[in-house]
């Protein structure tokens, strides 16, 4: 049996993990590296340790390379996403490419300013003493990328973990093989190879990650998966953040015709244009007035067309479906019968081409797997309400989503909507468009998951924050040592009230000391 | 157990459903209950805490009761402010829009609490749960029982039952209530038990601050003020509960030159507080139980290490005492150089150079502080930037815990998320992003069918190119 370390795409730098024997028959079988072998692990605590992550002439180095990597291969990003889902290009820089550009040009301006100091502001009790909190690298992190937005959700995290200084895994999902394979690829020719890099592989990869100890584990996917990875991380007493998903409604309140258009093109927009549906903070159903569904069927139909047109087979602009395995689950959401018969819009199937048509329902019931589940495709049921603040029940009889939309000119309705329902975050009057702006944290709660990055939240989320307290030798408070005695809990009760005047009296002499007997 | 436990998750769930601790008024109310508690109750609290732990009256005092106080001033005093949303900036990108973070409650959460410090950090995070609107549950140390149950008592008696309550027991009871679904779960404690709270709170995605303990070290360099840095090591060890105590300074090292005038230092000032029969002293705590007892024992009575004591040793069984105990190079692969110690035995380790030291905390998990006696500069700066720690104290020990603009929390096997001040508000709120937008500025880039032009202006949008922006705009 001859060995040969034969990285899975045909690139020396990645997919460590995948050693090939080649038996006499000429057959390949493939084994995993063990825990000591992974010496690229051990490489990566070792740089990390010698420090070469930490300053910020490296961080800046990495982002702008990062940059180059990202314009130099443009056209190549847009084939693999094109590839892998269908994403038209005018999408994929929308949603992809511009953005790991927005995020590294931010991180870029604003990372000094994110590595100094906090100052603390001290008591005079404690002078003289300076105080402040100091942000440091977690340590050796790792990255969990995702399908469906499988440029951005890789880099994204990437961009903070490298502002904050950290070495880095990387595994993106291989859901998405010809992304997985252009990251792999190109990250090794771009970014320090000491101190980041990609793994490939599925299921058993991650597992075999997972048994690694991390300082950080940031991933994006399902709840499902997110339980397994926050099991394996308790091990370690790892942090992690996840970035989950949940069914996110929109409340559509009574509209003009005038605003009505722009409301249909946003909520048409904020469904099938995000990876045709395949989207974490994608609308999943909406909510409205009973007398208002009618209208808003027709005007949903008439931007549909207009944005994609009405064959299966001929459809523009919209992403497929990622696989069959998420064809046949879309496709099992609308077999039941009492689903099926509420459809009024769409619902042609093209399974060789992995392409469903934009869906429209109507009060689809609300126990169905299809009102249970997180759609994740492009089937929008609509749900009608007496009048619309029953909404907000509705919503909270469910788990905790990671958006919540809502299209109101009515401030109350809006105040209510704040106060009584919790979600990851809460859009006014659009959809989707909360994720680029990076002064706001993007991330869950509850069943949609905790943790938080974009703009300096990145940063933070990779980052320690370390307290530092700097005194000197001189002023020693005697009272704070034994032995006791009442003269001592006396100044220390004025002491934690702040009571300078009367400090001063009691070391003066002039404060009557009272019993430790009377609190006060 | 288990239905008790069950029935009253879902009681809170309800209260908390209704809408009535998210109210200012109700949180003041409580915060002002809790306050009562701290102050009329101050001397049952205090001899709870000298029947579990033998804790002198002042320690008890500063440690514990006056700490509780303080938050719940700092909290009323604040508490409007924190509630407030943050208005938040917004770009290009997002044009034309305005935006805020407003601070709402996880929900129902719950609360572990530990021995050495029963009364605080019990109390302590569930002010911080109320301040943030949160229905509590507290799970007491079954092993500080005098407290367990006074503190049972008076939250019983103060505070809304409906919404704040208190579970006593062992394993038993803690294993059912981590079988149940929390919004939030802060536990503070031993990393073992740390690990079991984490894998329970995946089952549920519960995010979890775990406030844990290491060994934290400290390093004395020659040419200092030795009096003044003795008496703040011996205050932050023995002075703060006999050294059980998760901050307290676990271990020292000083260079082979220093090591005779450091001891020294120690053994005089240690008389100076704790007089020439410190195993009698009334001013320091005794040991929790006989179980740490015997613990303790065994560190100190393995054969590496028995003939390295010097200072101290003396022990009383009966009383649950242990004399403050200095031990000189203790070899590394000893136990009690592999365990956090949680009590009042001191190892010094002898480097060559003091900055070797450093070399040797790095080598070590994160602790939950980590210190530093010196004067020169480099050296600070250079035991700052390197050591990575909750929190790091310079020329000082456990003081920084007294400072609430400062996070107090771990990072690696100390824990994970931070409390104090704001930042106890923060830990129990989720910070929700609100973008509101209007119907003018429409974008039709954002929309298909797509073309090349509508490229352009995304491109020029999302960096925030103005001139790109119009040029798309005309066509160019």
């Amino acid at each position: 049996m001859r060995d040969q370390s034969i990285p899975a795409n045909k690139n020396k730098n990645c997919a460590f993990i995948t050693k090939c024997s080649i038996t006499k028959s000429g057959t390949i079988s493939l084994s995993f590296f063990s825990a000591s072998e992974m010496e690229d692990f051990l490489g990566l605590r070792r740089a990390f340790r010698a420090g070469k992550t930490r300053g910020i002439e490296w961080r800046m180095g990495q982002l702008r390379a990062l940059l180059k990597l990202v314009a130099e291969n443009e056209a190549r990003f847009f084939e693999a996403l094109e590839q892998d889902l269908g994403k038209h290009p005018v999408e994929a820089y929308r949603d992809e490419i511009g953005v790991i550009k927005k995020s590294a040009d931010h991180a870029l301006l604003n990372i000094k300013k994110w590595m100094a100091p906090k100052k603390g502001n001290l008591p005079l009790l404690l002078f003289p003493a300076r105080a402040e909190v100091l942000p440091e690298p977690l340590g050796t992190v790792l990255i969990f990328g995702s399908w469906n937005f499988p440029i951005s959700l890789t880099l994204d995290p990437l961009v903070g973990a490298i502002s904050a200084g950290n070495t880095v895994v990387v595994k993106p999902s291989e859901l998405a093989p010809a992304c997985s394979s252009l990251i792999c690829q190109t990250i090794p020719l771009y970014l320090d190879r000491e101190a980041i890099r990609v793994v490939e592989g599925g299921s058993d990869v991650a597992d075999k990650l997972l048994q690694q100890q991390w300082d950080k584990i940031f991933f994006t996917g399902s709840p499902r998966v997110g339980r397994i990875i926050m099991a394996a991380a308790a091990k370690h007493l790892t942090p992690v953040t996840l970035e989950l998903g949940g069914k996110c409604p929109v409340i559509l309140d009574s509209f003009t015709e005038s605003d009505l258009k722009v409301v249909m093109k946003r909520i048409v927009g904020g469904k099938w244009g995000p990876c045709a549906g395949q989207a974490c903070i994608g609308i999943d159903y909406l909510l409205v007035q009973q007398k208002q569904a009618p209208h808003l069927i027709e005007s949903l139909k008439a931007c549909i067309k207009k944005f994609y047109g009405d064959n299966v087979k001929s459809l523009q602009s919209i992403c497929r479906i990622v696989n069959k395995n998420h064809f046949d689950r879309l496709c099992s959401l609308l077999e039941e019968p009492s689903v099926a018969a509420s459809v009024v819009y769409g619902g042609s199937l093209d399974r060789e081409n992995l392409v469903i048509e934009p869906t429209i329902l109507l009060d689809p019931p609300v126990d169905s797997p299809i009102m249970t589940d997180e759609i994740f495709g492009p089937l929008l049921p609509i749900i009608t309400l007496d009048k619309i603040e029953d909404s907000i029940d509705f919503i909270n009889a469910r788990p905790k989503p990671l958006a919540l939309y809502a299209f109101t000119h009515n401030n109350k309705l809006k105040d209510q909507i704040l106060q009584e329902t919790s979600s990851g975050s809460v859009t006014f009057n659009d959809t989707m468009i909360q994720f680029i702006c990076d002064s706001l944290p993007f991330g869950g709660v509850g069943q949609s998951g905790f943790g938080r990055y974009h703009g300096k939240y990145s940063f933070d989320t990779f980052s320690h924050e370390k307290a530092v307290l700097h005194r000197s030798f001189y002023l020693e408070l005697e009272p704070r040592y034994p032995p006791w005695n009442d003269f001592k809990l006396e100044f220390i009760r004025l002491a934690y009230n702040f009571e300078y005047v009367g400090l001063l009296l009691l070391l003066l002499g002039l404060r009557r000391r009272y019993t430790s007997s009377r609190g006060h | 157990m288990a239905v008790c436990v069950e029935t009253a998750a879902a009681e809170l769930r309800d209260v908390y459903n209704s809408g009535k601790t998210r109210t200012y008024e109700w949180r003041v109310s409580q915060l002002k209950a809790m306050l009562k508690i701290a102050i009329h109750h101050e001397k049952e609290l205090i001899e709870a805490l000298n029947s579990d732990l033998g804790k002198h009256e002042h320690e008890a005092f500063l440690h514990e009761i006056a700490a509780v106080r303080s938050a719940c001033r700092m909290a009323l005093k604040q508490l409007h402010r924190w509630m407030k949303p943050e208005k938040v900036k917004t770009s290009m990108t997002t044009f034309p829009s305005s935006a805020e973070i407003v601070s709402e409650p996880f929900g129902v959460v719950l609360v572990i609490s530990t021995w050495n410090y029963p009364i605080l950090l019990s109390l302590e995070p569930v002010i911080a749960a109320i301040s943030a609107g949160n229905a509590v549950v507290l799970k007491p140390s079954e092993v500080a029982s005098a407290t367990s149950s006074t503190m049972s008592k008076l939250l019983g008696q103060y505070m809304d039952v409906s919404a704040v309550k208190v579970v006593e027991g062992g394993i038993p009871e803690t294993s059912a209530l981590l079988e149940q679904k929390w919004d939030k779960i802060f536990y503070t404690g031993n990393s073992k038990v740390g690990r079991v709270v984490l894998a329970a709170a995946a089952k549920h995605l519960t995010p979890v601050i775990l406030e844990l303990g290491g060994k934290c070290p400290a390093i004395v360099d020659s040419d200092i003020n030795l009096t003044v840095a003795a008496r703040r090591i011996i205050s932050g060890k023995w002075g703060c509960n006999s050294g059980q105590t998760c901050v307290s300074p676990d271990y020292m090292i000083t260079t082979k030159d220093y090591a005779a005038k450091l001891v020294d230092a120690l053994s005089s000032e240690l008389e100076r507080f704790y007089g020439k029969d410190p195993v009698n002293s009334k001013d320091m705590s005794k040991i929790i139980n006989s179980r740490h007892f015997e613990r303790l024992s065994k560190l100190l009575d393995e054969e590496k290490v028995s003939g390295k004591i010097v200072i101290g040793g003396q022990r009383d069984k009966a009383n649950l005492k242990i004399a403050p105990t200095v031990i000189l190079d203790a070899p590394e692969d000893s136990l009690i150089m592999n365990e956090e110690i949680f009590g009042p035995l001191l190892p010094i380790i002898t480097v060559n150079n003091i900055k070797d030291g450093i070399n040797l905390i790095t080598s070590k998990e994160k602790p939950l502080a980590a210190y530093i006696f010196t004067n020169d500069k480099k050296l600070k700066e250079e035991f700052v930037q390197r050591v990575s720690a909750g929190g790091i104290g310079v020329n000082e020990v456990t003081l920084h815990l007294a400072e609430d603009t400062l996070p107090f929390g771990g990072v690696g096997e100390s824990g994970m998320g931070s409390y104090h001040g704001k930042f106890s508000f923060d830990a129990f709120s989720h910070k929700k992003p609100v973008l509101y937008r209007g119907f003018n500025g429409e974008i039709s880039a954002r929309y298909p069918p797509y073309t090349p032009r509508k490229l352009k202006f995304l491109k020029a949008v999302l960096s925030g190119d103005i001139i790109g922006i119009i040029r798309a705009l005309l066509g160019w």
